[in-house]
């Protein structure tokens, strides 16, 4: 065996993984169909479990994860999939006090309470919380000096800023689907790997096998400039080599649709006074299922991934376009109408890393190519506050006047803070942007490991670009 | 009408693609191309090894464009064929 072993975060993460490139080797086969059953044994080979209560739980459970790695019919239209039989059933209790607690005199957490919520034991004189009246606001956790109150609160309920994860009759994690903006961060958090985001891979390995490996058409990925700080074990060269090798005709950067957006965003936004970015597209469907009211300001340019394959499909008209990133809500966004005729599938770094080693690629002994058409400007969209700088500078570039005043949200905890002030009509701000992950796109859910990335990672390989401007980058369109 | 195509790809425009457009489209008003002559950017032509960039006029690839021999290319497989 001689395949490389890449690093992720956790076991969850690695077993989807595997789960991944074993669907993917059966599908560049065409043998899907007849590995359905081998797969879960080949995953757990057993005969002693490593994961859950015993080899069966975990084998159904990787038949589960099957067909949410090969998009089957019977799922529901969301990206973001509940494996129910995976899930735990994890504590839903919320704010508890717990036995830290020293039955102190000067009780914060009372005063904090604004419910009346915090009750005392008479003889032990602890405190204990009346969960019929608790709102959770953890106010009396932030006041207890011994930190003695902790939150119960299950990790993905954590994850999930809009309250669409609630708990099911059996007490298993269930996803609203008219509220779920298909972030991923639960997807991210689930220390079970319960919720796990349906893939595409199987289009995209179809795409490519009909193309005669970007023969009969040419077949396209188009790269979230995040890459950069994505693979470890190989060079972004390698990397790029290693997605031809797969059957792509050619790699194009994301971040060059990105100039293309600064561009027109920058004349959008002077035109129309105040606006908010549409990159991402969790936060777009943030705004419009929690802010219907503002949906209007939200920027008319299409997101940098849409920019770069509409360019792609505009010279080459039989092309067809796989973006590759991060993120989980670019694959809503990819089923779009609206998008639909530009982006042909979409998929994560993850299945990247699948897909490659589905086929015994080794990226780290394969000779290097450019990946190189973007500006520094497109390429610092990966990280929170790169959009506004853009935006800054296309309007320079246009010889504007127009004062960009923006506010950059990450998280979709500050992207809600940022909202509300548009949502009443303060104008302190002319610009937000806003990205649902933390830092950016470099803190996407489907990033390979999820350690805090360096801003300056990112700045750094946007120097490295050889065009300077937005309007340098943009020359490609003749 | 001649296809006249310039690869942009990552290596070709590393090369100087935008100039070799540029020389292009100055030679299209030179000459009054404009309705002989389509201009088009294209991906990869897969010559990526070689020095220069890539271009394609209609169905043939001719590598190793620059600058300096820009002129000679451009009477070779343009003006001379139309």
């Amino acid at each position: 065996m001689n395949e490389p072993t890449p690093k992720f975060d956790t076991r969850v993460q690695e077993l989807k993984y595997k789960v991944l490139k074993e669907v993917a080797k059966s599908m560049w086969n065409d043998s899907l169909q007849e590995d359905l059953y081998d797969i879960p044994k080949t995953i757990v080979p057993g005969p002693k479990p490593s994961m859950r209560c015993c080899i069966y739980k975990e084998r159904a459970i990787v038949e589960e994860r099957i067909k949410v790695a090969t998009n089957n019919a019977s799922l529901s239209k969301n990206i973001v999939q509940v494996i129910k039989i995976a899930c735990d059933e994890c504590p839903i209790g919320g704010y508890q006090v717990t036995n830290v607690c020293r039955g102190c005199i000067a009780h914060r957490c009372e005063k904090a309470c604004r419910k009346n919520a915090i009750k005392f034991d008479p003889k032990t004189r602890t405190a204990s919380i009346d969960k019929e009246i608790c709102v959770n606001c953890g106010l009396c956790a932030k006041a207890c000096s011994y930190n003695a109150i902790q939150n119960f609160l299950r990790p993905c309920q954590q994850a999930c800023k809009i309250k669409a994860l609630t708990i099911d009759e059996n007490f298993a994690a269930d996803i609203d689907e008219s509220k779920c903006i298909n972030c991923g961060h639960c997807v991210a958090q689930c220390p079970f790997g319960a919720i796990m985001d349906k893939s595409f891979i199987g289009d995209v390995i179809n795409m490519i096998k009909d193309s005669d490996y970007s023969k009969k058409y040419k077949v396209y990925a188009i790269v979230a400039p995040s890459i950069s700080s994505q693979f470890k074990y190989a060079t972004l060269g390698q990397v790029i080599t290693a997605i031809k090798r797969l059957g792509f005709h050619s790699v194009i950067e994301a971040a060059l649709g990105a100039d293309m957006v600064a561009f027109d965003e920058a004349k959008e936004l002077e035109e129309r006074g105040q606006l908010t970015s549409s990159c991402c597209p969790a936060f777009v469907q943030l705004i419009k299922k929690t802010y219907p009211k503002i949906a209007d300001k939200i920027s008319h340019n299409p997101s940098p991934m849409v920019a770069a394959a509409k360019y792609i499909k505009s010279i080459d008209p039989t092309a067809k376009t796989v973006f590759i990133g991060p993120c989980i809500a670019k694959k809503s966004e990819g089923l779009e109408e609206s998008v639909k005729p530009f982006i042909d599938s979409v998929m994560t770094f993850e299945e990247l890393q699948a897909l490659i080693d589905s086929r015994n690629i080794v990226a780290s002994e394969l000779e290097e190519n450019k990946l190189d058409n973007a500006s520094y400007y497109g390429r610092i969209f990966a990280r929170c506050g790169g959009l506004s700088e853009s935006v800054a500078e296309a309007l320079k570039e246009q010889g504007s006047s127009f004062e960009v005043k923006g506010l950059q949200a990450d998280g979709i905890d500050n992207c809600k803070l940022a909202l509300n002030k548009f949502n009443v009509g303060d104008k302190t701000y002319n610009f937000i942007e806003g990205m649902a992950c933390t830092g950016g796109c470099i803190g996407g859910p489907s990033c390979l490991t999820h350690e805090i990335r360096d801003k300056n990672e990112v700045d750094k390989y946007g120097r490295e670009a050889a065009e300077k401007t937005i309007l340098d980058a943009i020359r490609i369109k003749i | 009408m001649k296809d006249i195509q310039i690869c942009v790809g990552s290596s070709c425009h590393l090369k100087g693609s935008y100039d070799i457009i540029e020389c292009t489209k100055k030679a299209i008003s030179e000459y009054h191309l404009e309705d002989k002559v389509i201009l088009r950017a294209t991906f990869c032509l897969g010559k990526c090894g070689v020095a220069g960039v890539s271009i394609k006029v209609d169905d043939e690839i001719i590598t190793g464009v620059t600058v300096s021999n820009f002129q000679e290319v451009f009477k070779k497989y343009v003006l001379d064929r139309i």
